[in-house]
């Protein structure tokens, strides 16, 4: 194509294209976890394509998730609120970590090599069946001819992956699946042409078709589960945006946490994590460190104490200056411990493997016996060679690698209903095994949130002078309380020049005289073992409020239907004794530990592995990470820290701990399904291979096998579902 | 028997065309949002012309 000319010659100077130096559209992502119907694309669409400035925006209702093009100065920051006012709940979406799910080249490139397989196949298929219904001589050969100038083409392109496998795997003296399958399919390919050639009955070129196909649609289904299960942690992770305010002489800064140097001053606001370790350098606050320590009591923070990275501030803003970032931070450093353990779970080996390691060796030797035995009966090579090709195609693993995933993908799906993410390809297989199950407390049995236990022990003007401090605060214990009390129908107080002191707890007055909520130091009383916060009159003796953490949702009925289905429950936590000893007796736990460290938390895990016990663990923080890799399988909430989620298999995606137990039934269930399709896949061979051994069979006897047995198996999986 | 001379043919061409729209919808992302397009066929808007 030609450059536009310009149409009158002072136009020439301009450029004809502008210069583009700086991005002209920013590609904004937002997650929209409750969409689910045609109304909702609509509004959503609607509402954002009117915000100035947006230029195009499309939902994802598969991924729940809407991507906009819009002008640079856009932010995300600016579109939540348009979807939030819609009655949407939104969340933006890091794009650099959403990235990898985009172009998704595998999935796609399976997905046509299975598309060529399929319809190659079927075009095949039909010449075929002339051939086996009567076509003979000129006829037969014709269609043998156009059938090997379809599949020797299509195999060329969609046979590919076992190639490559089966090749990676001979060239390093290893065999998998994939040798005997590329070995059956080159050989079936080499006797048909051979026979096409000598005019021959037999060709096997259908065959050759049908098992790519079956095989691909295997590998695809593989493939779509796990690609699922990835774009559904990733977007987990693409929840955090990493960003952190810097502070610099210009004033505030908003910049990317991996850009954060040592020394540079953070700002982190109420609510916000830590970006860094470093040292508190302005304002007061209290710190929650249970994601990292297991504790349930915040911290207080003044200038001097030293923070690490994911612990949350929550009362006031603190200025820190970062002592470590990035690699070199203590949440970091927990990553080695994690691969450590790590080397230990890669023992296992999945029940298609082994299989593999049985039937790989076992169908070689089969076929090269028949080979050798025809040829030394009849001392005809082509005879003996037909035969060797039968008994490959005829054992081939259709069904084996069907099996396997079609009953993950069936049960994937069902646990992803209920909420589960299934991230390991062998994590089901290794849930089943499961005897013995190890909860963490804070954040995984308990939702990490205060429940008030002693309303009825205060008078209610107390009440009302409490709710009135409470609510001028967004502390968590502040806010509990706040909540019982609203629901117990107090109404506040009028109290006067409330303020908020980070760190210590809200003051005001009321009829001139002086009233505080807040840490027991501050009004004057002694620190019991309970969380709790301290009301005080002026003149009066403080009175406490105490908090219980609440249990999440589900937590007594996954612990129950657990102990009921004969498994062991143990709770390990890094709290206090007393926080541990009672949530365990409200579960009904009878073995728990209490102030176990990391380090202590794995090594526990390790020693019931040694005896012999399948863990599985479940746990949110960053000192569980260690051990959730030792434990044969591990879950993590989808508010655990992205260190424990990465380093478990399953992940929770909402609130509610009840599927646990469900996966555990689901998991053991799959797993007598896979057996089972083995099983099938077997019987159907004991039938088959002798006849191919005798050389009575024929290549219609070979596609009713593989069909019946690949679509036997399929079935049996959905039962799954 | 001279029919097979145009059924083969068609049969192959037909077969053809078939691939080459899958992988055409499989290329212009048609596959990414299964869910979504199922529902956006009950909008009524853009019922009386294409979105532009």
């Amino acid at each position: 194509m030609r450059p536009p000319t310009a149409a009158c010659p002072g136009c020439i100077a301009a450029p004809a294209t502008p210069v583009e130096d700086t991005p002209t559209e920013a590609k904004i992502a937002i997650s929209l976890p409750t969409i689910h119907c045609q109304g909702c694309i609509s509004t959503v669409e609607r509402e954002l394509s009117a915000h100035p400035g947006v230029h195009s925006a499309r939902v994802n209702l598969t991924l729940k998730r809407a991507m906009i093009e819009a002008d640079p100065d856009v932010t995300a920051a600016d579109l939540v609120p348009v979807l939030e006012g819609a009655g949407y709940e939104a969340h933006e979406l890091d794009a650099g970590s959403l990235s990898a799910t985009q172009t998704d080249k595998a999935g796609r490139d399976l997905l046509m090599r299975l598309a060529v397989a399929g319809f190659a196949s079927m075009n095949v298929m039909l010449l075929s069946v002339s051939v086996w219904s009567g076509a003979t001589d000129a006829t037969r050969d014709m269609f043998h001819w156009i059938s090997a100038a379809i599949t020797l083409p299509a195999i060329a392109f969609s046979a590919q992956p076992f190639f490559k496998s089966a090749w990676s795997a001979l060239s390093v003296g290893r065999l998998n699946m994939d040798v005997p399958i590329v070995l059956a399919i080159v050989l079936a390919l080499v006797t048909s042409l051979w026979e096409t050639t000598l005019s021959g009955e037999h060709a096997y070129f259908d065959a050759a078709l049908a098992l790519t196909f079956f095989l691909l649609a295997g590998r695809y289904l593989d493939y779509r589960t796990r690609a699922v299960a990835r774009s559904a942690a990733e977007e987990l992770a693409a929840l955090e945006v990493p960003r952190a305010i810097l502070l610099t002489d210009a004033g505030e800064q908003e910049v990317a946490v991996a850009t954060l140097q040592v020394g540079d001053l953070v700002l982190v606001r109420p609510g916000g994590r830590m970006p860094v370790d470093g040292e508190i350098v302005t304002g007061q606050s209290e710190l929650d460190r249970s994601l990292l320590t297991g504790e349930t009591l915040p911290v207080f923070a003044e200038p001097g104490i030293t923070v690490s990275a994911g612990e949350v501030n929550l009362t006031g803003p603190l200025t820190i200056r970062a002592t470590a970032v990035g690699e070199d931070t203590s949440l970091h450093r927990m990553a080695d411990l994690v691969a450590i353990a790590e080397s230990g779970r890669s023992r296992y080996t999945s029940l298609a493997d082994s299989a593999a390691k049985l039937y790989a060796p076992g169908v070689h030797i089969l076929s090269a016996l028949s080979f050798v035995g025809w040829y030394i009966y009849s001392g005809d090579l082509r005879t003996a060679l037909n035969i060797a090709a039968a008994v490959l195609i005829i054992t081939c693993p259709c069904a084996l690698g069907l099996a396997v995933p079609a009953v993950t993908t069936a049960a994937s799906g069902r646990l992803f209903k209920k909420g589960m993410l299934i991230k390991h390809a062998t994590a089901l297989e290794r849930l089943a095994q499961v005897d013995t199950v190890v909860f963490d407390k804070t954040g995984t049995l308990t939702a990490g949130t205060p429940d008030l236990t002693n309303l009825g022990d205060f008078s209610r003007a107390d009440l009302e002078i409490a709710l009135a401090l409470a609510e001028a605060s967004s502390h968590p214990l502040s806010q509990a309380l706040t909540k019982a009390a609203r629901d117990a129908g107090i109404t506040p107080a009028a109290v006067q020049d409330i303020i908020e002191v980070p760190g210590y707890g809200t003051e005001g007055n009321v009829n001139g005289l002086r009233v505080r909520l807040g840490r027991a130091a501050w009004v004057g009383a002694d620190q019991g073992a309970q969380t709790a916060a301290w009301l005080v009159v002026a003149g009066q003796v403080p009175q406490a409020f105490l908090y219980t953490d609440a249990l999440r949702p589900g937590a007594e009925e996954a612990v129950r239907n657990l102990q009921q289905a004969g498994k062991d429950v143990l709770l390990i936590s890094g709290d206090t004794t007393g926080a541990v000893e009672a949530l365990a007796n409200r579960l009904g736990i009878t073995k728990w530990v209490a102030e176990a460290l990391p380090q202590d938390k794995a090594t526990r895990i390790q020693q019931l592995a040694d005896k012999g016990h399948k863990v599985l663990m479940v746990g949110d923080g960053l000192n569980d990470t260690a051990a959730l890799a030792a434990a044969h399988v591990s879950i993590s909430p989808a508010s655990a820290l992205d260190a424990a989620r990465v380093a478990s298999d399953i992940v929770l995606l909402g609130q509610d701990l009840s599927p646990i137990a469900d996966a555990c039934d689901t998991a053991i269930r799959a797993t007598k399904r896979i057996r089972e399709n083995f099983r099938i896949a077997t019987v159907y061979n004991v039938i088959a291979v002798p006849l191919a051994v005798m050389g009575l069979a024929t290549p219609l006897i070979a596609a009713l096998a593989m069909s019946s047995s690949s679509i036997t198996v399929s079935l049996n999986a959905l039962r799954l579902r | 028997m001279e029919v097979l001379t145009y059924l083969i043919p068609i049969s192959l061409i037909l077969g053809g065309i078939g691939l080459v729209a899958f992988l055409y919808t499989v290329k212009s992302n048609q596959y990414d949002d299964p869910e979504g397009d199922a529902r956006r066929i009950l909008s009524s808007e853009w019922d009386d012309h294409p979105k532009p």
